[in-house]
């Protein structure tokens, strides 16, 4: 970025531009959810833009997200541009049908007749203490499926420019915020940018140990990263920034020149994302590792409510520290 | 064999023409051999998968879609080759599908229970009970911000099919929700054939004997039809599409019908008695025109015995060419039509050969 000073701000007003700067600029696109319009967005990410978008394109929906996630999914295949708001992604489960079956699958299963160019975003992650049915990241289990494209910004950069490319793509997007980062403050400059998927960022640059995380998860280990370069062990953080698709080459890169590598992911260790990542870094840079890649998860087991079981259960820069010092036989 | 008698006088059609009611005729005539036809393929192995018939069931389709303008969505659940012969695909590109080639609707990918059609406006055949209705309501409510928003179009209707089964899938009940908060023309077409597959109405569904509650719970005007009388399924749905079309308004309508066949291609039909069957044969929507047009005058045995041999004649080239087209060639076909902007290990999209491979109508049609 420029020396230039840019403007701060948060990540929400960075969801809430993208979205109002590509809705003046495209009219197929609007904004459908539960509390979006008259109350301004439950988490304020909408703020204002029933005042600017009027009624038919700011849209209140009720609590029916499989419903209104199939509605966006039929306005899709007849060319409209939705945006659909889940208040939480824990909440898109009662959805599945809709966004797993019809949105991924329409275009492959007409023949190429019908695309659904769609964004499905919402806060995914643990809140805060809201137990298990309120604490789902959800990016373990929908990166399974052939496709989506999955976005997981960290920084309100990443999100506006993110945000921007996923509205303009032809393709059904999962993006992925969080509750916990909507007040974090970030430059962005006043000129617009998009960001492309696929592209990694590298968050810092190092040269002993290769760190990938997608999302918030990615704080915690630049955190870490600073206290173990205090120690005098210089990470590389990479930020995925998208899942699918997955930058490999960036990681592979990396991994190339450290020879280690641990994987920061807020999902479930089974069948994760971490587990794919570490999987295609065996598959492409076996030779260049010198100790087998570590991963951080979230515990195995439901998200607790208890502040110190969450805190146990979820990834943190103490745990990241404890993986890179293993992966570089240092513990 | 308790038999009532067949109802052969069909209900008076205003200002429609004999040579429109003839065209039904041949619809429906068409889709009862499509589907004979399809039912000897599975036999022989040529067709795979879930495939269910749409035998004795055909004047709804036929009488819902005459009733539609063709500019109209049609959406419908995976009992699909009778609303895309209706609405006017080529029996040949739906025979291929089920037959899994590259020449099929398709270019099977998408199977029996999964036709498309983007030049009809038929957005498909979908599989999972129930889920095709909040799409239903979504392209009605894409018509009304083509109107509203884009300031461009005429008024449009959404019809969307679905069985008696998915009257208990909660998809229904927030899409029919959504459609009334949000004032929504879509017309949701259950079509009562009594089963869902084994399951006979009343044991699966509350208020089975009066569905117009459905309605009356969502505030929407209820229509009910004949659905062995094409002529009354065309005059219900005539009133249901215009007063929707013009009120911008969900219907809600129900239309009383019955399949001969089994559910799908393995079903033994242990939950309903061969009377029953044949009560309801007796009452073949196809056999109830005929005679009524010859009993106008306007249609001969002749005239009729023509009419068989041209169907005859298409489903018989249909069938011909699906076994011409080439399978899908793994190589370039599995990976294509997974996303329009490829990336990773992903090709690009074209359409099917029906849609004349034309890349420019590859845009989307807003
Ligand atoms: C969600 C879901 N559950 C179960 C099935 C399996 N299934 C396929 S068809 C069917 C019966 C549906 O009956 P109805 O809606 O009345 O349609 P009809 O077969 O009579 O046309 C069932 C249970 C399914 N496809 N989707
Ligand atoms: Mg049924």
């Amino acid at each position: 970025m420029t020396a230039v000073a840019t403007r701060q701000i948060q990540f929400r007003e960075a969801l809430r531009e993208a979205m109002s700067e590509e809705m003046r600029r495209d009219p197929r696109v609007f904004l459908m959810g539960e509390e979006v319009a008259q109350y301004q967005g439950a988490y304020k990410v909408s703020q204002g833009m029933l005042e600017e978008f009027g009624p038919r394109r700011i849209i209140d929906t009720p609590i029916s997200e499989n419903g209104f996630a199939g509605l966006g999914i039929g306005a899709a295949m007849m060319g409209l541009r939705p945006i659909i708001e889940f208040m939480s992604w824990s909440f898109s489960l009662v959805a599945a049908d809709q966004i797993l079956n019809n949105a991924p699958k329409m275009l492959y299963m007409s023949g190429g007749q019908f695309g659904c160019p769609i964004v499905f975003r919402g806060n995914d992650g643990a809140g805060g203490q809201l137990g298990s049915t309120h604490s789902w990241a959800v990016e373990g289990l929908f990166s399974n499926v052939p496709g989506l494209r999955i976005a997981i910004p960290s920084t309100p950069y990443d999100a506006k420019g993110l945000l921007k490319t996923a509205i303009r793509c032809d393709d059904p997007v999962f993006f992925l915020e969080s509750e916990r980062m909507l007040g974090n403050k970030g430059p962005v400059p006043e000129e617009e940018y998009l960001i492309a998927f696929g592209v990694a960022d590298i968050k810092r640059a190092g040269t002993d140990c290769t760190i990938v995380s997608f999302g918030r998860p990615v704080h915690f280990c630049l955190e870490a990263a600073e206290k173990l370069a205090a120690e005098g062990i210089e990470c590389e953080v990479i930020d995925g920034r998208t899942i699918r698709p997955l930058d490999i080459d960036t990681i592979i890169e990396s991994v190339k020149k450290t020879g280690y590598c641990v994987v920061v992911d807020q999902s479930w260790p089974f069948g994760s994302v971490a587990s794919e990542v570490a999987a295609q870094v065996y598959e492409r840079a076996m030779d260049y590792l010198d100790n087998r890649v570590y991963r951080v998860c979230s515990d195995d087991v439901p998200a607790p409510y208890s502040k110190v079981l969450e805190q146990a259960m979820l990834p943190h820069a103490g745990k990241i520290i404890e993986a890179v010092k293993k992966a570089t036989y240092l513990a | 064999m308790t038999m009532t008698d067949p109802k052969t006088a069909l209900q008076p059609v205003d200002r429609v023409e004999a040579r429109t009611r003839l065209k039904w005729l041949r619809d429906m005539m068409l889709i009862r051999e499509f589907e004979l036809r399809t039912m000897q393929a599975y036999q022989e192995a040529k067709i795979g998968g879930f495939c269910h018939v749409y035998i004795g069931q055909e004047a709804c389709a036929v009488g819902c879609i005459a009733a539609a303008n063709p500019d109209d969505p049609v959406i419908t659940a995976y009992r699909d080759h009778g609303h895309a012969l209706a609405r006017g695909m080529e029996p040949r590109y739906a025979m291929a599908e089920m037959f899994g080639k590259t020449g099929g609707c398709a270019k099977g990918k998408g199977g029996s229970m999964h036709f498309f059609d983007r030049r009809t406006r038929f957005y498909g055949g979908h599989a999972i009970v129930g889920g095709q209705t909040p799409l239903g309501v979504g392209l009605a409510f894409a018509t009304r911000y083509e109107n509203e928003v884009l300031e461009r179009g005429e008024k449009r209707v959404t019809l969307c099919f679905l069985g008696d089964g998915a009257l208990n899938q909660g998809a229904l009940h927030e899409a029919m929700n959504l459609a009334a908060v949000l004032e929504l023309p879509c017309l949701f077409i259950v079509e009562n054939n009594r089963y869902s597959m084994g399951t006979a109405i009343e044991r699966g569904t509350a208020m089975a004997h009066d569905l117009s509650t459905k309605a009356a719970a969502y505030g929407m005007p209820f229509y009910q039809a004949d659905g062995m009388d094409v002529c009354a399924v065309y005059n219900v749905m005539k009133k249901a599409v215009d007063r929707c079309r013009a009120e911008q308004i969900p219907a809600f309508v129900e239309i009383k019908t019955y399949r001969f066949k089994g559910h799908s291609m393995s079903d033994p039909q242990k939950y309903r008695s061969k009377d029953e069957v044949a009560e309801y044969e007796a009452n073949d929507p196809i056999r109830r025109l005929a005679d009524a047009l010859i009993a106008s005058g306007d249609l001969d045995e002749k005239a009729f015995r023509a009419l068989s041999q041209g169907v005859r004649d298409e489903v018989r080239d249909a069938i011909a060419w699906a076994e011409k087209s080439p399978e899908p060639d793994p190589a370039t076909e599995l990976y294509s039509d997974v996303v329009r902007e490829p990336f990773g290990p992903y090709g690009p999209t074209t359409l099917p050969e029906m849609c004349g491979h034309e890349p420019g109508a590859i845009a989307d049609e807003q």
